[in-house]
């Protein structure tokens, strides 16, 4: 049954039909998309043959440059805290019964796949006046009178790390999971407390996946298009807004394109790295 | 770590995930049209209107028509291509099974980009189909991953003595091999599924002018002020997904199939 070498057309007809599927409707759209990053915009419709990198020298604008730098900024802010929230949730999880663990993974996955639309409204309700958190300050006193949160700095941080939270827990997961536990208990063994052992030989020996991570979670918030609209202010706008807008409310598909090629670029190169770091990793963690 | 620290840590992850969803379900229970947390007076209404009125009948069908169909035609790519990649291992399986994993692994924006030029150049631009065949590729990955951890899950010895006894490969796969994998197809469907359920971006890029699916329409009724029928479709996406997510972990190995899912393992 499992052989090396499939021949003939027969053999090859089970594949016939997702490789079709996959170039006609992945590769020629990605093909189109980057021809039409060097077409001219045609007002009022959607774009007409060309060759020029007009779109490209278009890019470098002061507002792109602004945007770049902030979504840069908040996706490196949000992939911080989630890491440095999530690996000791993921390993206290990992280290629990498998009963527990299932019922973790249930929820994490459930948040992970709700609607971005539906975290930023959430999130909005949980900070407004009428229905927020601060209320409950009001109430234990912290606070003289109820205030909204939202939209702002802090809500779009909150609201993103809520979705690459989830994201960042099924990253850390597999390393985390394949761990060998004898090796905290060997080190407590040794005279090492509980603390210094999660330190040293838990943060230690799976500092590679905790990069790869950074890099995974940052690459993941990058691309959060509908939280900033909701839970941010316009300069708290990401690229993945920029682009949107360009296509959608200014039909410029030409620029659209060329800027979806250059985030993909982007994309690829942080793909590519933590790619490079999963080689250069020690035997600890395969 | 100290073990009251460490359940206090834990309850505040619960709570940070807990906390908006709770104040969301509250929300929903108002009595009038107002966002009050705690619901002031008690009422069902919001529900009612969310399964009466068609303004969210109409999304609510286009969201269901366009996740049951595009999930079953990603499994319906992804069951041969699993097949073939696990019954030869040859480098143009394996490119096409990393192409089946692009799409999961770009931001959506690129990906509803690439969509968005396509069907506008093919002239099917604001079309349910287009939006069907988007979201299929879009979410590809899911059950391409999940149908290979099956595939891989089979003892090769079984399929062997299967041939030993002079099945044919048909036969084999029909007896032996689909029944060993239809977990993982259901599985794959069903992330398909709720993933498709609550896109946004490619399907407002594809025909969201046209097409409106449910994401659309919240984010499209957020302009026009907060309702509690909001909160309403957010309780019902809620108890969707950890319906059919609890479901997967009762009956499927999530570990496994978390494990299988994470980028980070897909690289090595």
């Amino acid at each position: 049954m499992i052989e090396d070498k499939p021949k003939g057309l027969r053999v090859h007809l089970p594949i016939l039909y997702p490789a079709v599927m996959l170039v006609v409707f992945f590769v020629i759209p990605f093909g189109i998309m980057l021809a039409v990053s060097f077409f001219q915009r045609e007002p009022g419709g959607f774009y007409t043959t060309d060759f020029s990198i007009d779109n490209y020298a278009n890019l470098f604008t002061m507002l792109f440059g602004r945007v770049l730098v902030f979504s840069i900024f908040i996706s490196a802010l949000c992939a911080a805290i989630c890491v440095a929230v999530g690996f000791p949730f993921t390993y206290f999880i990992t280290r629990m019964r498998r009963k527990a663990q299932v019922v973790w993974l249930v929820i994490l996955v459930s948040v992970l796949s709700l609607s971005a639309v539906i975290v930023a409204f959430a999130w909005s309700l949980l900070l407004s006046q009428t229905a927020g958190i601060s209320n409950l300050f009001v109430w234990l006193g912290l606070m003289e009178k109820p205030v909204s949160w939202s939209p702002g700095f802090w809500a779009l941080t909150a609201g993103m790390c809520y979705i690459a939270f989830p994201y960042t827990v099924l990253v850390l997961y597999p390393p985390l999971s394949r761990l060998d536990p004898h090796l905290p208990e060997a080190a407590q063994t040794l005279g090492a407390s509980p603390v210094t052992t999660f330190f040293t030989v838990v943060l230690g020996s799976l500092r590679s996946a905790i990069v790869a991570t950074l890099i995974m979670v940052f690459a993941f918030t990058l691309g959060t298009y509908l939280i900033p609209q909701i839970l941010g202010r316009p300069q708290h706008w990401t690229l993945s807004v920029l682009i949107t807008d360009e296509a959608v409310y200014h039909s410029n598909l030409p620029l659209a394109a060329a800027m979806a090629v250059f985030f993909m670029v982007v994309s690829l190169g942080l793909v590519g790295l933590t790619t490079l770091i999963g080689k250069s990793r020690g035997p600890t963690t395969q | 770590m100290n073990r009251a620290l460490r359940q206090l840590f834990l309850a505040l992850v619960l709570i940070f995930l807990a906390s908006p969803i709770v104040v969301v379900g509250g929300v929903s229970l108002n009595e009038k049209k107002s966002l009050y947390f705690p619901p002031q007076g008690f009422s069902l209404n919001w529900y009612v209107e969310l399964f009466t009125e068609s303004a969210w009948l109409i999304p609510i069908e286009n969201s269901m028509i366009i996740a049951t169909l595009s999930s079953l035609a990603a499994l319906s790519i992804a069951l041969p291509l699993a097949y073939f990649l696990w019954r030869y291992r040859v480098f143009y399986a394996r490119a096409l099974f990393m192409l089946g994993i692009a799409p999961f692994m770009l931001p959506p924006v690129i990906t509803a980009i690439g969509f968005l030029t396509f069907w506008a150049t093919v002239g099917l631009y604001g079309q349910m189909v287009a939006t069907i065949v988007s979201h299929a590729i879009f979410f590809v990955t899911l059950p391409l991953v999940t149908i290979s951890l099956g595939f891989e899950s089979i003892d090769r010895e079984i399929v062997e003595a299967a041939e030993t006894m002079g099945a044919d490969s048909k036969a084999v796969f029909r007896t032996v091999v689909f029944p060993m994998v239809r977990s993982y197809m259901v599985s794959g469907y069903a992330f398909c599924f709720v993933l498709s359920l609550n896109e946004y971006i490619v399907a407002y890029m594809v025909s969201g002018f046209t097409v409106e699916t449910l994401p659309i329409k919240i984010f499209n009724a957020l302009r026009y002020g907060y309702t509690p029928v909001m909160a309403a479709v957010t309780v019902f996406f809620v108890l969707l997904a950890a319906l059919i997510f609890g479901l997967i972990g009762r009956f499927g190995d999530l570990p496994r199939l978390m494990g299988a899912l994470a980028p980070e393992s897909r690289n090595n």
